[in-house]
């Protein structure tokens, strides 16, 4: 046995210790949990790590840092370790949470109401006022079952005494509940048997009071079942991955603003079917750009006329428009006496120290102590980091006092708060506990029963031993949470124990049209990424070959290929230098360039992204996995044969999303556009590369149908029915005119329209382009014509040329189709609200 | 001196080039009623007609109407028509007022209970879209503002100053110039100076709200009142304890304190809160409205056809 991991882990005097007490123990509650770590073997704990990674990773956890130069997305950091509470001293931060929550509400309901907290000074009205965050249009209205503040979270630390104290109020849209349960999901299966000894408390019911809040308070008229949607500002928000994966599990519609549409008293959800009213809306946008109408104008993020609704008392919008007024540090110093005032009852837990500048006395205080405090903006809308005010000397410290002078009450100072240190597993060393800075984020939601607490929340870790400011924003890193239970541990989970036939859910009846759109792409895209691989694949396959040199094979699928698009057109002013090998690896990894291969992989993504929450976590592993090949290629320079294997492993990835499309989703309208837009582009693809195959001058003989074989994935077929070199006639039935051949045009062409078919017969609607007449005048077409016509460039025949023809007219008429389906199904993302003004 | 009386017609028309599928406007046309300000007659006409409407009251105490199209169209045009009465209210004797700081040291925070007309003050006191509160602004006013100086004296030194400093100027700004680049640059409209003038009031610690309304023009001596030829006008109505009704009415763009021939449409903390008309359209090209304004006194004048025709309801469509 190595030494235990306590001899090197460093121990403080000045901050409380989660795991070790003063005198240097374990605490009581953390023994089990340490002796079991004290005891596992590196190697293991390694294979952990590994399982941790693995899993953030593929199920795509990420953070979105704005000003991240490589982009959006960055994996979520966890760190392994949870950190434990014991159940009495839950019971308090429990009951000082729910307590917190309820004040907050009844704060909210006096701001946008009576204002009796301002006639009685007992908040000054600069911080009501004087916020950006107080919405004028929104005062008066009255939100269903007088519900305010329906999510809660605020941010705790605990102090040197070991008592726990309020460092942040979150009331606008508060993140970080769903990373917790994602943390929980990774964590209970790092330590499962510590998890299920150790009695943790389960968060799943939390997720059901949450659900059973917003059903129960929405606002349903007659028969009509509630219908609740997540509202995201969209795949750049910092969070993202949280509304998703939320959305999912709560079985909410992800929704954006342009989904949503109001029509006098009522929103509603656009969907294939029409429109659906909508009773509650979880929103995890910010208020204010919640209606470009009588908020900030300038967005078209938002829904217009919902304050309307609002007024009107017919939709919950959680948390009300407006609530994001109480997450002003300001606020805390007038908390006791707020609390007495409206719940007659004393503040459970404290907050941090706070001064708000615009009362003299704490001005003259915050002067005097400047160098002990940090100073903050009054408001949360104010764009300002936190100063130390030891830091500042000389002329910036003249200045923020001035500045501070000139405007006391936009400005807060708290003191500097030392947090609790919990131990964090190094990654540096084979086998070491590391002492961090820890805060914790806890959650509430109301429920008819008052506010429901989840039984344990985001824990978040410094970098470092001297981190001050804990933000994932700023590069920290989260834990899971473990609260004990004396009692019995629940294992509800969120499936209901019994449906009754009012809950029943057909498919997808309520698809907005964004995602219905969102899919087609995603079906047109991945056939789209397919086929390019494939053409590239064969023409890599010649230049391979053909060993650099320049044979006829060589230039016809490079002819083919920048015919169909995946190679750009030959500039003219500055020929290529590098030949064929150059421009065909660009043209798979080069992401910027059009119809790249890299290209339709980011294409691929972005619609995957918009409609994560409906593929499964296993499509999205793949879907992740390619994207990562893609960009650890770009790094390195790829030979010929590197680039062929990466092309067989994109088919390969290819062949695995075709599975989860037909095996995996259920038979809803988004299924069929998704199947749409596959059929659809791959019959576009194949009618296109036979027309332009069959007038192409560059090819030539066997050897040119033999790849042609190869694009379209028949050369088996062929070889099995036919045991001689290629000829024209059998190779144009078997890949146009064979309906039995899945890589065939007809075959596509049938199976597109009746899906066509089956949803305008539901949608009732009549697509009126000409694909059933081409179709027909195509199957017309005379085989005979070419029968023992020599397939040679001196002799490029006129039944080549007809039947060419016609396939160009299949092309275009899919393409019509495509545009059709945008016309009638589709959201019209060119058409984008915008405001006007008149004076 | 007896109540004016005035007609006033306010036309807002869109041309929007192609349809417009959903449209949503928020109306802040019609006039409140003050203690100085009867309403008579008033209406809003909407073509096409709206599929949904909404009147009310907002925060502030404005009527506002909310109306919603939810078919296709491609012009819109709505007309405010009024009759209202304005009697003179002229504060007494601007030099009556109390020290300014006595004004600022009322309306500061000091965890005592605020007399209603002190929180409702206070409303008006702070930062809000249009109007920031910079130091640069307080430097800007510190001038009219000596120790002591009754509060309407230093408020009428303000609106001197700016009145002779800056120059009206309508191609210099839009509806969404910051204050502090107006205060740099030296030129805008009304709408610039009253925002200008309430963010030197606030920085000053006092309380400004930004009033919206019409004000009368005069025809060139013998000539006819033109239809459409004056336009809406915006100023300042100021904090004054003491006062008749609590407030008093400054006009920085023409440098002189309103009284009868200012006619108040709404107030509120500056433009955002009760812009004319605001809406939101979906589709449409890029047509800029056409606004056309008539304030047409009572009894002095013949009132012209074209105006008392939309007066009477019967469609004008000059």
């Amino acid at each position: 046995m190595a030494r235990t991991l306590l001899a090197i882990y460093p121990q403080s005097a000045r901050r409380y210790d989660e795991m070790l007490s003063a005198d240097g123990n374990v605490r009581p509650h953390w023994r089990q949990f340490f002796g079991h770590l004290d005891s596992v073997a590196p190697e293991e704990m390694r294979q952990r790590l590994e399982f941790v990674d693995r899993r953030i990773l593929e199920n795509g956890v990420t953070y979105n840092v704005y000003a991240a130069p490589d982009g959006a997305d960055r994996p979520w950091a966890l760190d392994p370790l949870p950190l434990i509470i014991p159940p009495d001293e839950w019971a308090e931060v429990s009951a000082a949470v729910a307590q917190r929550a309820a004040l907050l509400n009844a704060m909210l309901a006096d701001l946008y109401g009576e204002q009796t907290l301002l006639a009685e000074g007992l908040l000054p009205p600069a911080l009501i006022y004087g916020q950006h965050g107080y919405l004028w249009p929104c005062h008066g209205i009255k939100p269903p079952g007088g519900v305010w503040l329906h999510n809660y979270a605020v941010d705790l630390a605990r102090s040197p005494n070991g008592r726990w104290w309020v460092i942040a109020d979150r009331t606008q849209a508060p993140s970080g509940a769903g990373y917790a349960l994602e943390n929980r999901l990774i964590v209970s299966r790092v330590f499962p048997e510590m998890f299920r000894d150790l009695r943790v408390q389960h968060v799943a019911g939390f997720f059901r009071d949450q659900q059973e809040g917003l059903t129960g308070l929405a606002p349903v008229e007659g028969d009509e079942q509630p219908h609740i949607v997540l509202l995201t500002p969209g795949p750049y928000n910092e969070t993202y991955f949280e509304h998703a994966y939320l959305a999912r599990y709560l079985g909410y519609p992800l929704v954006e603003g342009q989904d949503l549409t109001v029509r006098g008293d009522t929103v509603y959800l656009k969907t294939l079917r029409g429109l659906k009213r909508v009773h509650v809306i979880l929103r995890r946008q910010d208020d204010s750009y919640c209606d470009p109408l009588e908020l900030r104008g300038e967005s078209a993020l938002g829904i217009p006329g919902l304050l309307n609704v609002a007024r009107a008392g017919r939709v919950v919008i959680a948390n009300a428009l407006g609530s994001g007024l109480l997450g002003s540090g300001a606020l805390m110093g007038f908390l006791p006496a707020i609390c007495e005032r409206l719940l007659g009852e004393k503040l459970l837990m404290p907050s941090i120290a706070t001064w708000w500048c615009g009362e003299k006395p704490a001005l003259d205080y915050v002067k005097k102590h400047f160098d002990d405090l940090v100073i903050k903006p009054a408001y949360p809308t104010q764009r300002m980091d936190p100063v130390f005010g030891h830091e500042l000397k000389g002329e910036e410290r003249a200045d923020m006092l001035r500045r501070i002078e000139a405007r006391p009450h936009a400005y807060v100072a708290q003191e500097m708060v030392q947090l609790s240190q919990a131990p964090t597993w190094s990654r540096a060393h084979e086998r070491r506990l590391l002492a961090r800075p820890v805060g914790m984020r806890a959650y509430a939601v109301t429920t008819p029963d008052g506010y429901s607490v989840m039984p344990g929340g985001l824990a978040r870790v410094g970098t470092a031993g001297n981190t001050r400011i804990i933000s994932m924003q700023r590069g920290g890193a989260s834990k899971d949470t473990w609260v004990l239970t004396n009692g019995p541990v629940s294992d509800f989970s969120l499936l209901k124990p019994s449906v009754g036939v009012r809950d029943l859910i057909r498919a997808g009846a309520n698809l907005s049209s964004r995602v219905v759109e969102n899919l087609f792409w995603l079906g047109r895209y991945s056939e789209r990424f397919d086929d390019s691989a494939r053409m590239l694949r064969v023409a890599l396959g010649r230049v391979v070959v053909a060993g650099g040199g320049k044979t006829p094979a060589v230039a016809a699928a490079m002819e083919l290929a920048r015919r169909v698009g995946v190679l750009p057109e030959p500039d003219e002013d500055s020929p290529v230098k590098d030949g064929s090998e150059h421009v065909l690896l660009e043209a798979i990894y080069d992401p910027e360039q059009p119809g790249s291969l890299a290209g339709n992989i980011r294409s691929l993504m972005w619609a995957a992204t918009h409609v994560r929450e409906r593929l499964s976590l296993d499509h999205w592993h793949s879907l992740n996995s390619l994207q990562r090949d893609q960009q650890s290629a770009l790094k390195k320079h790829p030979t010929l044969t590197e680039a062929i294997a990466f092309l067989d492993r994109v088919l390969g990835v290819s062949s695995s999303l075709t599975g989860f499309a037909m095996d995996n989703m259920t038979r809803d309208d988004g299924w069929r556009f998704l199947i749409i837009g596959r059929r659809l582009e791959r019959l576009a693809f194949l009618a296109q590369s036979m027309a332009h195959f069959l007038t192409m001058e560059s090819a030539d003989g066997p050897e040119s149908l033999e790849w042609l074989l190869d694009l379209m994935d028949s050369i088996i077929t062929y070889r099995s029915r036919y045991s001689r070199a290629p000829e024209l006639l059998p190779v144009v039935d078997l890949l146009v005119f064979d309906d039995s051949n899945p890589h065939g045009v007809l075959f596509q062409a049938n199976v597109l329209m009746r899906y066509l078919d089956r949803m305008t017969r539901e949608l009732e609607a009549d697509f009126d382009g000409d694909l059933a007449g081409v179709v027909e005048r195509l199957r017309a077409f005379d085989l005979g014509k070419l029968e023992h016509l020599p397939f040679s460039r001196s002799h490029r025949s006129a039944p080549c040329i007809e039947l060419a023809a016609l396939l160009h007219e299949l092309d275009l008429a899919a393409n019509q189709l495509s545009d059709w389906l945008g016309m009638r199904y589709f959201t019209h993302v060119g058409d984008v609200s915008r405001q006007t003004m008149a004076l | 001196m007896p109540a004016v009386r005035y007609h006033v017609l306010h036309e807002t028309r869109y041309d929007y080039g192609s349809p417009v599928a959903l449209s949503q406007q928020q109306l802040h046309l019609s006039p409140r009623i003050l203690a100085w300000q009867q309403v008579e007659e008033q209406c809003v006409d909407i073509e096409p007609t709206p599929s949904w409407r909404r009147d009310g009251l907002d925060a502030f105490g404005n009527p506002v109407t909310w109306v919603a199209f939810h078919a296709p169209h491609d012009r819109l045009l709505i007309r405010s028509v009024m009759t209202i009465a304005v009697e003179p209210h002229l504060p007494d004797a601007l030099d009556d007022s109390p020290p300014w700081e006595d004004v600022r040291d009322l309306l500061a925070y000091d965890s005592s209970s605020p007399s209603a007309e002190a929180l409702d003050a206070a409303r008006f006191l702070f930062e809000s879209p249009h109007v920031r509160v910079k130091h640069e602004l307080a430097d800007y006013a510190a001038d009219c503002f000596p120790p002591e100086r009754p509060l309407l004296l230093g408020v009428q030194a303000l609106m001197a100053k700016i009145f002779s400093e800056f120059t009206f100027d309508p191609e210099a700004t839009t509806v969404s110039t910051p204050v502090l680049e107006v205060l740099e640059n030296k030129r805008g409209v009304c709408q610039d100076f009253a925002h200008l003038m309430i963010a030197c009031l606030r920085a000053m610690g006092l309380a400004a709200r930004y009033v919206s309304g019409y004000l009368l023009t005069r025809p060139p001596p013998g000539k006819p009142r033109l239809i459409g030829a004056d336009a809406s006008h915006a100023w300042v109505s100021v904090y004054a304890p003491g006062s008749a009704t609590g407030w008093v009415d400054f006009d920085p763009t023409n440098n002189l304190l309103p009284d009868t021939e200012h006619i108040t449409l709404s107030f509120g903390r500056d433009f955002s809160d009760i812009s004319p008309l605001r809406g939101i359209i979906l589709g449409g090209g890029g047509a800029e409205p056409e606004v056309a304004v008539t304030v047409f006194p009572i009894g002095e004048e013949k009132i012209p056809e074209a105006l008392s025709a939309a007066i009477e309801g019967r469609g004008a469509r000059a």
